[in-house]
């Protein structure tokens, strides 16, 4: 019989800090009083600065632990760094946000720290059992999160939306689970990867495994065509919530989903590339053309983050195609540059305060460069990053996303992409020209106005310093990014 | 014998969570919902698994259903309201797929060993002579990680519920 030993307990120490300091947070939160409950943030700020140290010095281990279910390697390192990263930023926006919108509660920073342990949970585990109970974590702490601005039904909507859709796909993915373990007779990555080898690749039993596996991440990714929840969602949450799960979520399902497809399935490449290419198109297509007709901003980023999930699904597709793994270098590229440029943008729009409200309509950005002219031009770099133009990180994202489909002879992929990247630009481009070009029609007092805070600054400069750092010189990040794929199996 | 058994549990399983969600009055659909549980238990009994079939029976039958009656009770759901004109689409699309995939699995069955695989795992969960003891000691060791993750989840499901429904939050602080 296996068990565990203490040295264990050692690699997951930052999950286990991340989750004591939740609970902390949580018992904290009812006994202190409202002017101290600044102390929470800190708290979660501090801990997230040591788990990063932890992580960072775990890159060149690679150890299975508990018998087997979980493992520390680079590539977990790699998405934890990310997750770390965006949730100190996440944390670091919502408090001048829940300020302005009147929610005062520590347990949103409880959710926010025990939704970060589900993810790290969900892109360490080799294990598909352990890895649903993840998701499952990651997803019921984003539920609430969703469902805090209680005042507004929109909000109530949409978490009610987003917890029986988020449920319903993960049944499809239990059963396509355990159909795989039907089929194969084991829940571990290896186990499956080996007892697929021997198989005969139309099996049906595991065409179907592989399907609803695909189905299930796939309303998790939300990529065309399970993607109808997004844009309610991300338009009735708190846009803090929001930018948390249009970055940290997405990349977290990418973190499992790669894993299992690559590690797991690997053997059934041939199968499961079409597959995601049809899904791929789909994505770019629908993503792109339904993002032209938004008039609210944060359905416009709903769409956009979409059409960015079928970019970064290129990469799996020429992975699946010649079987390099440089395709699936340029999904975590893709993924690490499009944290930086959709939380800057989320972050604006959060900021951008109404009378009481948030300024969310295109229409509240009209003269905004008159009025705020750095706010503009930070909307201006992330806009312009997230149309993927040079010299920013969203070029460079890209660059090597659509590098990897030459590489594996689809050409023509990169084509259409590149041209639904152009019809883009339309679409980002028309905020910066409302910002710039037009004249604010009335300066009285209910015309939309930034809130500065040094909170905010801080989360402004992080973005705006990665898009443009990483848009000029990204080397570093492509090396760690290869260095996490070559943990891969 | 065991097929018979199995045909009779799986059947009766089938048409009970067809009428779930098929039968007007709600109050039915749980009923046959709890139908269902029952001969899930019974499944689980002719794979030998009695602790999980124990289980099954107390928590979902026992504890779940129970609730959902009072909820269906307390909210006083119309019959009318839970219908949509949907179906019509949906059945237009689930009935190709549903045939698509029983042609599938009943030609692949016969190509591949698929079938005579699983078989072959079944004495080997009869070897055990306790089968609650050996759940025990498996989930306290090789999967102590994912159970102490599920009892993670159950704590933000709980405290997400008494969020959720708190009178008043914040608000009136400064």
């Amino acid at each position: 019989m296996m068990t565990f030993s203490p040295a264990d307990l050692f690699l997951i120490l930052p999950e286990l800090l991340i989750v004591t300091a939740a609970c902390i947070i949580l018992v904290l939160d009812p006994v202190l009083r409202a002017s101290d409950k600044d102390g929470l943030v800190w708290l979660s700020l501090g801990t997230l600065a040591v788990c990063m140290g932890l992580t960072a010095s775990q890159m060149n281990t690679s150890a299975a632990i508990f018998s087997g279910l979980v493992v520390i390697d680079a590539y977990g390192a790699f998405w934890k760094l990310l997750f770390y990263f965006v949730t100190g930023l996440t944390i670091l926006l919502s408090h001048p946000y829940l300020k302005e919108e009147r929610l005062y509660f520590g347990e949103y920073y409880g959710f926010v720290l025990l939704a970060l342990s589900g993810m790290m949970v969900m892109v360490s585990s080799v294990d598909l059992l352990t890895l649903y109970l993840g998701t499952e974590l990651m997803s019921l702490s984003l539920y609430v999160m969703v469902g805090l601005k209680r005042s507004e039904p929109r909000s109530l909507e949409a978490s009610a939306k987003y917890f029986v859709l988020g449920a319903f796909s993960s049944g499809i993915l239990l059963y396509g689970i355990s159909l795989l373990y039907g089929a194969t007779g084991s829940t571990r990555l290896p186990e499956i990867a080996a007892a697929i080898s021997g198989r005969n690749l139309d099996d049906p039993l595991l065409l179907f495994a592989t399907i609803l596996l695909a189905v299930g991440f796939g309303f998790k990714l939300a990529v065309v065509p399970f993607h109808m929840w997004t844009p309610d969602v991300y338009q009735g949450a708190p846009t803090s919530v929001t930018a948390f799960m249009a970055v940290a979520a997405k990349a977290a399902s990418f973190g499992a989903f790669l894993r299992v497809f690559i590690e797991g399935l690997g053997g059934l490449k041939a199968n499961w590339s079409a597959m995601f290419l049809v899904l791929c198109l789909a994505t770019l297509i629908l993503g792109n053309i339904l993002a032209l007709v938004q008039t609210n901003v944060k359905r416009m980023l709903a769409y956009s983050s979409i059409a960015h999930a079928g970019y970064a699904l290129i990469g799996v597709v020429a992975t699946g195609h010649i079987g390099n793994s440089s395709g699936i270098a340029s999904v975590l590229l893709y993924l690490s540059l499009y944290a930086f440029m959709t939380f800057g943008a989320f972050a604006i729009v959060a900021m951008l305060r109404k009378g009481g409200i948030e300024g969310e309509d295109i229409d509240d950005f009209t003269g905004l460069a008159k009025r705020h002219p750095v706010a503009a031009l930070l909307m201006l770099i992330f806009m312009v990053s997230l149309a993927g133009i040079p010299p920013t990180a969203g070029f460079i994202g890209k660059l090597y996303v659509f590098m990897s489909a030459v590489e594996a002879g689809l050409p023509w992929l990169a084509a259409v992409a590149l041209i639904f990247a152009v019809i883009s630009a339309y679409y980002y481009l028309r905020l910066v020209m409302v910002m710039y070009m037009r004249e604010p029609s009335d300066l009285s007092s209910t015309s939309p106005r930034m809130v500065m805070s040094p909170a905010l600054s801080i989360v402004l400069a992080c973005a705006v310093a990665g898009v443009v750092i990483f848009g000029i010189y990204p080397n570093p990040l492509v090396n760690f990014a290869m260095q996490a794929v070559s943990a891969l199996k | 014998m065991a097929y018979l058994f199995f045909g009779y549990f799986a059947g009766i399983i089938a048409i009970s969570s067809m009428l779930v969600v098929a039968l007007r009055n709600p109050v039915y659909s749980a009923l046959s919902l709890l139908v269902m549980f029952f001969h899930v238990a019974g499944l689980y009994i002719t794979l030998h698994a009695e602790f999980l079939a124990a289980v099954q029976l107390i928590v979902y039958a026992g504890a779940i259903l129970v609730l959902y009656l009072f909820v269906v009770m307390i909210l006083n759901v119309k019959e009318d309201d839970r219908y949509h004109s949907q179906w019509r689409i949906a059945a237009f699309i689930c009935v190709p797929l549903l045939i698509e995939s029983i042609v599938l699995l009943s030609g692949g069955s016969r190509a591949t060993t698929s079938g005579n695989r699983l078989l072959q795992t079944e004495p080997h969960g009869m070897v055990v002579p306790d089968n609650t003891l050996a759940i025990g000691q498996t989930l306290f060791s090789t999967y102590l990680f994912p159970f102490e993750v599920a009892s993670l989840v159950l704590l933000v499901a709980m405290i997400g519920a008494i969020v959720i429904a708190k009178r008043d939050i914040g608000g009136s602080e400064t």
